[in-house]
């Protein structure tokens, strides 16, 4: 026990908790910490816009597999940050938040960049807390970071009155963090998984949906062997991208509303297991096709989550990569998996080769770029995309080997996300290439974070898909809306890539394919931040797609005539 | 109507606990019909009951959202047959008239309440029962004349050995 004043407890308490970066804007409320922020190890990366930041912070939690820690003021430094934490809490990723707040004699009177964050946060937080007690600030710091990174991960916000930073007391750093109704349950239950494994080995037609919980529990390389071991084909949501190489001989690719080959064969599945997947409607597509006839096994660490949309016939409560472990155990055990037979393997080739684009030579098309993109980036590359249709046409062309390597704005679909959660990404693995898939809508939200990726030496690509629209309104708008244009056209006097070169990044236009690919290679090689604009046709659509309220089955790939 | 169910909550005595609590029954778009609620002696906890009309596979799925959140130690939805429940109320009757009077005491007595306080032209009267004989009662009563009224819910608690925190 030592005495010392909040603030500098905060600042120890996250140092012991091994943080080693903080993103953040200051504010008044926050100048004592600022000021024993200076006098620790722990990198500060300033950032334009707390919403930037805090995405930054979501960034760096995802590629690193560590809590991200973002830092702003009262008031509108916490309004700032809403859609930053509800990004992270919907795609379940450890983001820890921690507000400035006026002091607590003056907490409830309308002062000066005073907003109750703890109210306005409930519903998008997995735990928030505000501090009245100095004393309890490493308590604080220690249970937000255990919250945001035990059992399904999420946003945790900690709000810190001014006068409980100021104040001293005597501080303990080893106070124990137990909630007597918070167990995060981790083992599978054996008996569950007996079962599960029995019905596995006799499938047939046996088919795997993965999603971010495999990602988000590092189980790709078990899921893969699992794969294998059944002989089934495997399909992915969006935010499982990359739970199995998009190469591999069984990846069925993305299932759902922009999926392919995946949704054929899900709905003819005699057994469907789901791991870390939340079934939502973007990926079941309307509930009666989506695998009618088979037995559903799912796997989710959240028990809430079971039956919650697709009802299951065995659920297996426990992290992804351990219950995945178990399953391959007791299958080995039983030694007698049927396995899909070789017919319903083969469908898998027959349904990729029945799909296969012609390669388009020279024109500069969403998916000719997103392949672009892909040869020229490293095997180990770390992608992240913004929301709208170059998202899904990522999702789509965008070859992943290596799980936790395609980063997406999933749950919330928040335009603006990619840019700075590149920064943060960057941030975590400052040895990898990192690159964000945009679009012009998606990147004008928060293109102000290249000065972060530019004064912070923290360097990215972005590549800017850039069709004048907000294209996947648009789509729709062709589609169902008897082409009718609203609300959707951009006419830009804004030059991305001018608009780049004051950043201080280096801004380019491609507009043609061996543009794009000589700018992309050298963007790569350049360890320097680089904007590519890349002009699209504004009328493309992006297929295969499935029109909302359809099934699986019903897709659409090309343009009505 | 859809069928009153009861789910019995014990939660840390926090602040904000019974605002997340609350916040998550709004979100669903169910309207809480009662609560009761009261930290326990160790003030370490406290005992919530809710009731709310709602189908029970939704009120299921509510449950789970519940008892997900961290400052929630246990939450059930309680079986009815398996389980004992009392609401408390506390009326106020305009007894000028004699008759009225008369009527008031016989009505309380039938009810098996207590009289709390007796004025001579009002008598507030504590009513306990199941949720249905207390609304029995307060319909005996309106022609009496109701000044004002006030009711606790339902509070409940299950039958035999089994209880919230685990069958014994």
């Amino acid at each position: 026990m030592t005495e010392m004043t909040g603030s500098k407890a905060y600042v120890k308490a996250l140092e012991k908790e091994g943080v080693t970066h903080v993103f953040g804007i200051t504010g008044a409320a926050l100048i004592p910490i600022c000021d024993d922020l200076l006098d620790c190890g722990i990198r500060y990366i300033p950032g334009v816009h707390e919403q930037g930041s805090a995405h930054m912070a979501d960034g760096y939690a995802r590629a690193s597999g560590r809590p991200g820690v973002v830092q702003v003021t009262s008031g509108p430094g916490a309004t700032n940050i809403v859609t930053g934490v509800a990004t992270a809490q919907l795609d379940s990723s450890p983001l820890v938040a921690f507000t400035g707040q006026v002091s607590m004699s003056m907490v409830g009177t309308d002062a000066f960049q005073e907003v109750d964050i703890i109210g306005v946060t409930a519903s998008i937080t997995k735990w928030n807390h505000q501090v009245r007690d100095p004393a309890r600030i490493p308590w604080a710091v220690k249970a937000a970071m255990y919250v945001a990174n035990t059992g399904r991960k999420g946003a945790v916000l900690v709000d810190l009155p001014k006068n409980v930073t100021t104040e001293s007391a005597e501080m303990d750093f080893e106070a124990e963090v137990s909630f007597p109704g918070y167990r995060p349950r981790i083992r599978p239950d054996p008996a569950e998984l007996m079962w599960a494994a029995r019905v596995l080995s006799e499938a047939s037609q046996p088919v795997i949906v993965a999603g971010g919980g495999v990602v988000s529990a590092g189980a790709g390389r078990e899921l893969t062997e699992l794969a294998e071991l059944l002989m089934a084909p495997t399909a992915t949501s969006l935010m499982g991208k990359g739970s199995i190489p998009s190469n591999h001989p069984l990846s069925l690719g993305l299932l759902g509303m922009h999926g392919k080959e995946a949704n054929y064969l899900v709905p003819d599945a005699d057994v469907l297991l789901v791991v870390g997947s939340r079934f939502s409607d973007r990926t079941t597509g309307a509930l009666a096709g989506f695998a009618p006839g088979a037995r559903i096994i799912h796997i989710d660490i959240d028990r809430s989550e079971m039956d919650k949309n697709v009802e299951s016939v065995i659920k297996v409560c426990g992290d992804a990569r351990l219950s995945i472990r178990g399953l391959v155990d007791q299958i080995r055990a039983i030694r007698r998996a049927k396995g899909g037979n070789g017919e319903w393997v083969r469908k898998v080739e027959e349904l990729r080769r029945s799909h296969e684009e012609p390669e388009d030579s020279d024109g500069v098309s969403g998916p000719a770029v997103i392949k672009a993109i892909r040869r020229a980036l490293p095997r180990d590359a770390l992608v992240t995309t913004d929301v709208g249709q170059h998202q899904m046409l990522a999702a789509i062309h965008y070859d992943v080997y290596e799980p936790g390597s395609f980063l997406t704005s999933g749950g919330l679909g928040a335009m603006g996300w990619g840019t700075p959660a590149a920064i943060g990404v960057k941030a975590a693995r400052p040895d990898r290439a990192v690159l964000n898939i945009s679009g012009d809508g998606s990147f004008a939200m928060t293109e102000n974070n290249l000065a972060v990726a530019v004064d912070e030496d923290l360097p990215i690509v972005v590549v800017v898909l850039n069709n004048r629209m907000l294209g996947m309104v648009a789509q729709w708008q062709r589609l169902f809306m008897g082409g009718r244009y609203s609300c959707v056209k951009r006419e830009y006097t804004l030059d991305f890539a001018e608009l780049a070169e004051s950043y201080g990044a280096h801004g380019v236009r491609a507009e043609t394919m061996r543009e794009l690919d000589a700018e992309l290679r050298r963007a790569v090689a350049s360890d320097y931040t680089t904007v590519i604009d890349v002009p699209i046709d504004p009328e493309e659509n992006v297929y295969p797609m499935i029109p909302p309220g359809m099934g699986l089955k019903d897709i659409l790939t090309e343009d009505l005539p | 109507m859809t069928p009153l169910n009861i789910i019995s909550l014990l939660v840390e005595n926090k602040p904000g606990v019974l605002f997340n609590i609350s916040n998550n029954f709004r979100r669903k778009g169910f309207n809480i019909h009662s609560i009761t609620a009261i930290a326990g002696e160790d003030l370490d906890t406290t005992r919530i009951t809710i009731t709310v009309r709602g189908d029970a596979h939704e009120v299921t799925k509510l449950v789970e959202q519940i008892e997900k959140m961290v400052d929630v130690i246990k939450v059930k939805r309680l079986d009815p047959l398996r389980t004992v429940q009392r609401d408390l109320a506390l009326v106020k009757l305009h007894t000028a008239d004699p008759l009225a009077q008369e009527e008031a005491l016989e009505t309380i007595n039938r009810y098996k309440g207590q009289i709390l306080d007796i004025k001579p032209d009002t008598i507030v009267a504590e009513v306990t029962g199941s949720v249905n004989e207390v609304s029995e009662f307060m319909r005996d009563v309106k022609n009496i004349g109701i000044v004002e009224a006030a009711r606790t819910g339902i509070t409940a608690i299950e039958k035999g050995w089994i209880t919230l925190e685990g069958n014994q």
